[in-house]
């Protein structure tokens, strides 16, 4: 595991909410996350975490500073460059699982994979079930989506955040749903993607237990980083 | 392969939500069927009285018109004033030359037919009794074959008249009205004092009272006869084209030959034409309102489903779909209930149009005239489909401006 290859940078973010009144978000936040590296979030509730994360995963685009990703520069690009990058390089997990009910596993899995189109159905397929498996959802496959338990779903939309291979992984509270030992679950299948497959993680949390099992964690406070390192060590 | 991702999700939208679809679907169809049902009602109607035109008039005729008298001297500015008393000044109405004329027109490229006729004021007598009408001298083989005349007749044929100097064709209201048969003598006289007995060898009716009261058919000798005048007589040149609609063109073409007045059926016929327009007009504007009520059945439908699958939506847009693929997605949900409501419209409109072509009007009409013309199944399906992409566009370009950051972080 090497913690030498820099990922994602920021330099300098910083975020204004207008409504109701105008508010500092986020201040000059800059750090980095290297590649193979479990990265948490924290930060009391208000703390600016999730938006900084949102910020990070290109999806909103009205911050102040740089933010780069695999040493691309990705302020100023257009939308639709924008979702193209994170069809590639992003896969998200989210508090709730987003996926399409009417679909089944199987095929929720492969949509980002077929909107990227680099491989065939065939092969997107095969590739889908191969990462059904990691998960231990092979069975469930061809289930509708609906039909799954709650820990189930979460699994498949992870997943679906692997498929593409991308570099990084951005969680928003990704247990925040689950049951202990369904986090357990989560938590162990996050770092054997940072640490076996060399992907990053980044995964805003309120969770202790999930954060001091991280790799680093870095603490926001008031819209500023407070901490850069093992707070709960 | 790379974009049927979209269609994919369009198309299980559309499964999923099979009632809605229905629904939407349903209003293009009734939309679709009733546009397409009022427009052949209007179309079938206008080919009606069309078809009823030309029963007696040609797409183009050739004829003498009234010349006014010029004045020799016009007004001058220098105070002197010309007082004139203009009045018509055509002594016959005679086309002289028709034979050169006639072949001249004959041989222009875009005259399907051309034929000559004699027409002259005529009084139907039979004792005391009279009427007055219009005789019409033609070559009937000819006549015949451009005015489908023959469609016409209740007794006799119109051969019978070919060769025949002493035979009439008459219309049903005179046979009717001096209580006259096939085979029985009539008396015509015509405004040149002219009286000729004459056989009636066949009678036709074409349902307005108007010919038949007054039309009769004899020799174009028999009429130059009647009128006084010798075997050059032609009184009025009748030209078919290929096609009506263009005879305008047709009448600039044909005046660089002659210095008659040249006379489409649209000009001839303009009271009865600006009345198919108005109707016209009125069954489009209300057959598309139609349309566009339908088209919203679509905007709303794909606007609840947009509303539903929002979040959908949103996860679409974390992983990398543009707006433009969300903009595909559901503009493809509304051309696959465009395409459903629209063939189904046509299957609708079609009944219609079968029931309605079997309702009695009664009257020189008899059964409505209506009838399947394809080009109306075509533009009603053009129209039907480009209505409801349009009602799809404005929904899916609002759901392709879903920022997913409000979504997740409600």
């Amino acid at each position: 595991m090497s913690h030498n290859k820099v990922v994602l940078s920021t330099h300098g973010l910083g975020k204004y909410f207008y409504d109701p009144v105008r508010f500092q978000a986020l201040q000059d936040v800059s750090f980095e996350a290297y590649a193979g590296e479990f990265l948490t979030l924290v930060g009391k509730s208000g703390s600016g975490k999730s938006t900084l994360l949102y910020c990070l995963s290109t999806m909103d685009t009205a911050y102040e500073g740089e933010l780069y990703i695999k040493g691309e520069k990705i302020t100023g690009k257009k939308t639709d460059e924008l979702a193209a990058i994170r069809n590639e390089n992003i896969g998200f997990v989210f508090q709730f699982h987003y996926l399409l009910p009417e679909f089944s596993c199987l095929k929720n899995v492969m949509i980002p994979a077929r909107k990227l189109g680099k491989y065939s159905y065939q092969e997107i397929e095969e590739r889908a079930y191969q990462k059904l498996k990691i998960l231990g959802l092979e069975d469930q496959a061809l289930k509708p989506a609906s039909k799954l338990s709650g820990g189930q779903q979460q699994r498949v939309a992870i997943a679906r955040a692997l498929i593409n291979d991308p570099a990084i992984i951005m969680g928003d509270e990704p247990t925040g749903n689950l049951d202990s030992k369904n986090s357990a679950i989560v938590f162990d299948i996050f770092k054997e993607i940072a640490h076996d497959f060399g992907q990053t993680i980044i995964a805003v949390t309120h969770d202790n237990d999930f954060a001091k099992a991280s790799d680093r964690t870095i603490e926001l406070a008031d819209g500023k980083v407070v901490s850069h390192s093992k707070v709960f060590s | 392969m790379k974009n049927s991702i979209n269609f994919d999700i369009a198309l299980t939208h559309i499964i999923t939500r099979k009632k809605q679809t229905m629904v939407a679907a349903l209003g293009v169809t009734i939309g679709v069927g009733i546009y397409l049902f009022m427009n052949s009602l209007s179309s079938g109607f206008t080919n009606y009285s069309r078809d009823e035109i030309f029963k007696s008039s040609a797409h183009i005729k050739i004829y003498k018109n009234d010349e006014i008298s010029q004045p020799i001297a016009a007004s001058d500015t220098n105070n002197i004033n010309v007082i004139i008393n203009p009045q018509i000044t055509t002594l016959s109405k005679k086309i002289i030359n028709p034979e050169a004329l006639l072949a001249q027109v004959k041989s222009q490229p875009n005259v399907t037919n051309a034929i000559a006729q004699v027409n002259f004021d005529a009084f139907y007598n039979r004792g005391k009794a009279q009427l007055k009408g219009t005789g019409n001298g033609v070559n009937m083989i000819e006549y015949s074959a451009m005015f489908n005349t023959e469609k016409y007749m209740v007794a006799g044929n119109t051969k019978a008249l070919q060769g025949n100097l002493n035979g009439i064709i008459i219309g049903s209201g005179i046979a009717e009205k001096l209580n006259l048969g096939l085979d029985d003598n009539i008396t015509v006289t015509s405004s040149y004092g002219v009286v000729k007995v004459m056989k009636i060898v066949g009678i036709f009716t074409t349902g307005s009272s108007m010919n038949d009261l007054q039309k009769s058919y004899v020799n174009i000798t028999t009429a130059q006869q009647f009128i006084k005048e010798g075997p050059s007589f032609v009184s009025t040149l009748f030209v078919n084209t290929p096609n009506a609609d263009q005879s305008g063109k047709y009448v600039e073409q044909l005046q660089q030959l002659t210095p008659y007045t040249v006379e489409d059926w649209k000009t001839t016929n303009a009271d009865v034409l600006s009345g198919d327009k108005t109707r016209n007009a009125m069954m489009s504007a209300i057959s598309l309102s139609i349309l566009i009520v339908a088209a919203f059945g679509i905007y709303n439908v794909l606007s609840s489903t947009i509303m539903q699958k929002i979040n959908d939506i949103a996860i679409l847009k974390a992983t990398g779909f543009k707006g433009g693929d969300v903009v595909k997605i559901f503009v493809m949900e509304a051309i696959v209930m465009g395409i459903i409501g629209t063939v189904a419209g046509l299957l609708l409109g079609a009944g219609l149009i079968g029931i309605m072509s079997h309702v009695y009007m009664g009257g020189p009409v008899g059964y409505f005239p209506i009838t399947f013309e394809p080009r109306l199944f075509m533009t009603s399906f053009v129209l039907g489909l480009l209505i409801t992409i349009s009602a799809g566009y404005f929904p899916a370009r609002k759901a392709a401006k879903v920022d997913p950051v409000d979504i997740f972080r409600k």
